[in-house]
């Protein structure tokens, strides 16, 4: 509650106070937490620490009980839905690859492509060739142009996590929200990922949720670590790790 | 890639289709018409209704896939909207009446005679006049399917719970509609119909019209259920169809998709129960029986969920084996049997008849390659829901 108004409107996201409960349960714990715009920011914490809930009450899946959310410093989040939020300029990669496995990998990136979102418009909808050479930009991207035609549900677990990345940049989104990303994936890809969100970061602002230390050391960012539903600590990962509650959180007493 | 719109949408198989319906549409009347009684071609009068009625099914079940295959919609209670375009074309038919009913009243139909209705109710009103009958046909359906649309999925209603009040919302309509004060001839419906557009609805010229208009009504749906399926708006529905929150978070309106998906169809359905009364005969509250709505998805199923040609082959073959199963020694088996075609739709060809099909091509041009696995929209898990 003491942040001042200049915070406010720097501060691409600004959450304060956010309180979540089911049943009683306290998911999300008076959480406070501002990210400035063209950040990137990894949060880590225990399972149950709020990570995913903080993600569904910024991209408006949760309506918090209590508390204040703002996106670019005057839009308040908590008074839109899912539609409006994205439409802003928020995208979210889920923890579980989500593609849409019907389509190829050329489709699922058109129907992620910054666009009319209107039903009625869509029927008479016809790509255009600025849009078809972005599209052929972020295949370059997220490194599948050869899977162009493929279907999406035939991907290997690692490519659908680019692909769903690519239709997230596809968005054009200012903020990205990414739960996640090097779950289930090998070495080389972890590392490849790790280097994928780090192009991302140069023109957009990055929220990574993750679990795997080495890939948060490879992003060599700065670091929120929650715990039960609010913030525990907050620095490089050096400093974090160094922190004696983040520890006894981590390893137990 | 750059081919016209109107040829990309024309695969193989829907160009087969549609051509095959308009051939139908030309040949079939030209058999009955002008090929003498004594020629082997000849089609007999009593085939032309029968097979008309066919191709209403076929368009029902049409509108049905066009949801169900391609939005993930299962409704249960599209009879809602066939028996409404249904009873909007009995009530134009019931006015053409006029004093040659039994009561031989110049405006009030039989049954509001033998009510003692004194005057013609509001609602009414207007269909005397054929273009208003059109246009009640598209609008009431349409008005129903937008309000049920807009509430059930503004309030995220989906999968079996939009199935349950689909079918309380057709259970409702039927009761209402066995009500002899709802105004609609009670449990007797509609019927005795004696012209259409100034024409005797049992000439044979008004059936040929009447079953080349079917053939065109579904030539018509089908185009337009394809250009929906291929163009953008038709792949944001299986996106929904696949993973909604996933288009919800890429900022797509879910609601809006559903809501103008739900309303295409309801009319589509309509136009089927327009043109099926005058073929039939009658419009009663029986087309509004809940076990009539499940029934018309079975057909889809049976056809191939999610293939559009599949959905109308379905709806005629099941309606077919349906016609000369009741009528002889196995008429009272008709239900086992179809509650075991579908069951060995579900368990063994879940792509139906037409996916199935498909797929076996697929593997013969190209036996080393994985099957055509969600090449078809619909894959195995969906059928089985």
């Amino acid at each position: 509650m003491s942040e001042t108004p200049a915070q406010l409107t720097s501060a691409l996201l600004y959450l304060d106070g956010v309180t979540v409960s089911f049943d009683g349960f306290r998911a999300l714990n008076e959480l406070s937490l501002v990210v400035e715009p063209g950040e990137m920011r990894a949060i880590i914490g225990p399972n149950g620490a709020g990570k995913t809930t903080m993600m569904d009450v910024v991209t408006g899946k949760t309506r918090p009980d209590k508390g204040e959310v703002f996106f670019e410093g005057h839009v308040d989040l908590t008074t839109l839905d899912e539609a409006e939020i994205a439409n802003l300029g928020i995208g979210r990669k889920f923890q579980k690859p989500t593609v849409f496995e019907h389509h190829t990998v050329l489709d699922n990136l058109r129907l992620a492509l910054a666009g009319d979102r209107r039903a009625g418009f869509n029927i008479f909808w016809r790509e255009s060739d600025e849009e078809r050479s972005r599209i052929e930009s972020i295949l370059k991207i997220v490194r599948l142009g050869d899977h162009s035609n493929r279907l999406a549900g035939g991907l290997s677990h690692g490519q659908k996590q680019w692909l769903e990345i690519g239709m997230l940049l596809a968005q054009e989104p200012k903020l990205l929200l990414v739960d996640e990303p090097a779950a289930g994936m090998t070495d080389a890809e972890t590392h490849q990922t790790a280097e994928l969100l780090r192009e991302i970061n140069r023109e957009r602002t990055v929220i990574v949720v993750e679990h795997d230390m080495t890939f948060v050391r490879e992003l060599g960012v700065r670091v929120t670590v929650l715990h039960e539903g609010s913030v525990l600590a907050e620095g490089s990962l050096d400093q974090v790790s160094a922190d004696e509650r983040v520890i006894e959180v981590y390893l137990g007493r | 890639m750059k081919r016209p719109f109107i040829l990309g949408m024309l695969d193989g198989r829907a160009g087969i289709f549609l051509a095959v319906v308009l051939g139908v549409a030309v040949l079939v009347p030209i058999l009955n018409l002008a090929v003498p009684p004594t020629s082997p071609f000849h089609v007999p009068d009593h085939q032309l209704p029968l097979w008309g009625k066919y191709l209403c099914y076929a368009l029902l079940a049409l509108s049905i896939d066009l949801i169900w295959g391609y939005a993930g919609i299962l409704s249960l209670g599209h009879g809602a909207f066939f028996a409404l375009g249904g009873y909007v074309m009995g009530m134009y038919l019931m006015r053409q009446i006029g004093t040659r009913g039994v009561y031989a009243h110049p405006v009030l139909p039989d049954f509001m005679v033998f009510l003692n209705w004194p005057e013609l109710p509001v609602y009414w009103y207007g269909f005397n006049w054929f273009a208003y009958a059109l246009l009640m046909i598209f609008l009431v359906p349409g008005a129903l399917a937008f309000v049920f649309g807009w509430f059930a999925f503004r309030s995220r209603v989906t999968g079996v719970y939009f199935s349950i009040i689909s079918q309380a919302m057709v259970f409702a309509l039927m009761l209402a509609f066995f009500r002899n004060n709802f105004g609609f001839g009670g449990n007797n419906g509609l019927t005795d119909f004696k012209d259409i557009l100034g024409f005797n609805v049992q000439a044979p010229t008004t059936r040929a019209v009447l079953f080349a208009s079917s053939a065109l009504a579904l030539a018509v749906g089908f185009l337009i259920c394809q250009w929906l399926v291929k163009s953008k708006f038709g792949k944001v529905l299986i996106s929904i169809r696949d993973a909604e929150s996933r288009a919800r978070f890429l900022g797509y309106r879910v609601e809006n998709y559903k809501l103008l998906a739900f309303v295409i169809s309801a009319c589509l359905a309509a136009v089927a129960g327009a043109l099926y009364v005058p073929q039939v005969g009658i419009i009663n509250p029986s087309e509004f029986a809940p076990a009539n709505s499940i029934e018309y998805v079975i057909w889809v199923a049976v056809g191939g969920r999610g293939t559009l040609v599949g959905a109308a082959l379905g709806g005629v073959v099941v309606n077919f084996a349906k016609t000369h199963f009741t009528t002889g020694a196995l008429a009272p088996y008709w239900l086992f049997a179809l509650g075991g075609l579908f069951i060995f739709v579900t368990l063994f060809m879940p792509k139906g008849i037409v996916g199935t099909l498909s797929d076996f091509f697929a593997w013969a041009r190209h036996p080393k390659r994985e099957s055509s696995n969600g090449a078809e929209p619909v894959g195995q898990r969906q059928a089985a829901e």
